[in-house]
């Protein structure tokens, strides 16, 4: 059997980024990037990835095709996928994706995925970590006709049929499929490989397609928002930190045992 | 003519509670000019007369057997279409559940109109909705207004009350038929194994990352959290070290809590960690870093090494009883 699947990755800011060199420039409502800290490929796309390539190892053949829409890539960022084990990048770059909203991130990605041919799964990661809205990838599956199932934990591929667990607060749920079909995961479906040294040598071999909006065949007004920005600020903490100091670092735990008996918290 | 959909959950054969946590929102809207306030609900005529005296002036229910058992977004898209279409609904609320965090956007993409999810405020600007909600892992707040003609939101559970039942509020229910073909089946559904306290449901948690130094100091913070009949939680940097499993890590790309009291050893507070807990209604940071973004954001801090603070703290807590 074999099996092809696009995984959609996004570039994001690094989430572990220090909150002190977190800022905002208002004026244009967006996020200043943090010199010296590189962007990352968001936590569950990586996810999305792995997933992916142990779907293909048990299918024992197909291919890993990662697809990214975006303004600025950072090829040594963008690369990890190729580098842990996927067969191919495309690369939708254009200045017209830097602030695409959901409506237009969906048009993009669909268009390059009919452009790519064929393909049996589709993956995303459940959400990114800049704009937290997990919607992109239920616009996708509505726009390209094809069943959606998010939230997997495991996912089972059958002759024609996909069944997946869905995490819940209270365990998971049980959902199938028949394919094409749309998963989204979370970091449940097993960490991230690491790149080998073999993975770096052969995605240092490898160079993403790079594609504008117009080899997709994708117009200007064909990106116009449905939804707008109208500000984007830090919200003032209201925390009111009291500090415990005590005789020596001993005393100090002690101390705070006293403090949360006080206040009523234990 | 603008008008606002609720679109209500069953839980148990019942209304779901943030259905009128909805219905809250969607009146106060209302008065601040939005228009009628209809709610549609899977299920029959006796389980919508509910809706009114939650504070709905027209409510719709979708009588399909099938979404009652088995809701999925396929099978309530066509219902809840003709809804809007009828109504001539322009908002459109929706609960952040598991069901409804797939609906709203699916809905909006059928529509091609936009949706704000895990809104925490809602506004009318001349007839027209401005939202607020958190993004960059509650890092920072978004301001947002639709441009598209039906603006729909999504709102988590329990961050509104529901309006107090009012019993002289009643009403025609109007009965909708159609149900779509699902193209996902429910095959099951699987409980946790009850293995201590789950990390979601803790009144207390313990949690401890990369500045602990060592995997063997979660130890102590089990020790702890079991105490104070907690939990105990773990960074993304630490579960990617494998000091702790992943499934009991806190943040973005873990889980979500809000205990009553949460503890982060050697966790200095980035994005990623606080979006899974800064919703705790008392934190506490045991950290060598007073400038950290944890310390900043706590009620109480210990500026000293956790090594020597929480066995005096165990102990302390011990003697108190």
């Amino acid at each position: 059997m074999s099996i092809n699947i696009i995984v959609c990755a996004k570039q994001v800011m690094d989430p572990e980024t220090p909150s002190s060199a977190f800022s905002v420039d208002s004026d244009i409502k967006q996020v200043t990037p943090v010199q010296g800290i590189p962007p990352v490929v968001n936590g569950f796309c990586e996810n999305a990835v792995e997933a992916a390539l142990q779907i293909r190892e048990a299918a024992g053949g197909g291919t890993v095709t990662v697809l990214s829409v975006g303004n600025e890539f950072v090829m040594d960022v963008m690369k990890k996928p190729l580098s842990m084990g996927a067969d191919s990048m495309i690369l939708i770059q254009d200045q017209l994706c830097e602030n695409l909203d959901a409506l237009g991130t969906v048009n993009v990605l669909s268009a390059a995925i009919t452009r790519a041919g064929e393909f049996d799964l589709i993956l995303c990661g459940q959400q990114a970590s800049d704009w937290d809205n997990a919607h992109v990838p239920l616009g996708l599956s509505e726009t390209l006709g094809i069943p959606c199932l998010t939230e997997a934990k495991n996912i089972e591929i059958g002759d024609d049929s996909v069944t997946v667990n869905s995490s819940r607060t209270d365990g998971y749920e049980v959902f199938e499929a028949n394919l094409p079909a749309l998963i989204t995961v979370n970091n449940e479906i097993g960490e991230p490989r690491y790149p080998t040294l073999r993975g770096i040598m052969q995605a240092s071999r490898k160079t993403p397609e790079i594609l504008s909006l117009s080899d997709l065949g994708l117009s200007e007004d064909q990106m116009a928002p449905a939804m707008a920005l109208s500000d984007l600020y830090i919200p003032v903490s209201e925390a009111q930190c009291e500090i415990i100091e005590g005789e020596d670092d001993a005393d100090s735990g002690r101390l705070l045992a006293l403090k949360l008996r006080e206040a009523k918290i234990i | 003519m603008s008008a606002i959909l609720v679109i209500g959950e069953l839980n148990e054969g019942v209304v779901a509670s943030h259905t009128f946590e909805l219905l809250a929102a969607a009146r106060s809207l209302s008065d601040a000019g939005g228009g009628d306030v209809h709610a549609l609900v899977p299920g029959d005529s006796s389980v919508g007369q509910s809706l009114f005296g939650g504070g709905a002036d027209a409510v719709h229910v979708a009588t399909n057997q099938l979404l009652q058992t088995e809701l999925t977004v396929d099978a309530f898209l066509p219902p809840v279409l003709n809804v809007i279409e009828n109504t001539g609904a322009d908002i459109v609320l929706i609960a952040q559940t598991a069901f409804g965090r797939d609906f709203g956007p699916a809905l909006a993409f059928n529509l091609k109109a936009a949706v704000a999810m895990e809104c925490t405020g809602l506004t009318l600007d001349g007839g027209r909705l401005q939202a607020t909600r958190a993004c960059y892992g509650g890092s920072a707040r978004a301001e947002v207004k639709w441009g598209s003609s039906v603006q729909i939101v999504t709102i988590k559970p329990k961050t509104l009350d529901a309006l107090a039942t009012d019993d002289s509020r009643s009403g025609e229910v109007t009965e909708v038929s159609e149900v779509g073909e699902a193209r996902v089946k429910i095959l099951g559904t699987e409980k946790a194994e009850a293995t201590g306290i789950r990390l979601e449901d803790a009144e207390v948690v313990v949690s401890g990352g990369r500045g602990l130094g060592e995997p063997e100091a979660f130890g102590i913070l089990e020790e702890l959290g079991n105490l104070l009949n907690g939990a105990t939680g773990a960074s993304r940097a630490a579960c990617d070290l494998g000091w702790y499993p992943p499934s009991q890590q806190v943040g973005l790309t873990g889980k979500t809590v809000t205990p009553n009291l949460y503890i982060a050893v050697a966790i200095s507070g980035a994005s990623q960690h606080m979006a899974g807990m800064s919703g705790s209604k008392n934190i506490v940071a045991i950290n060598r870093d007073e400038d950290s973004n944890m310390v900043q954001s706590s009620r109480f801090a210990v500026i000293e090494d956790y090594k020597k603070v929480i066995p005096a703290l165990i102990e302390e807590i011990k003697n108190l009883g």
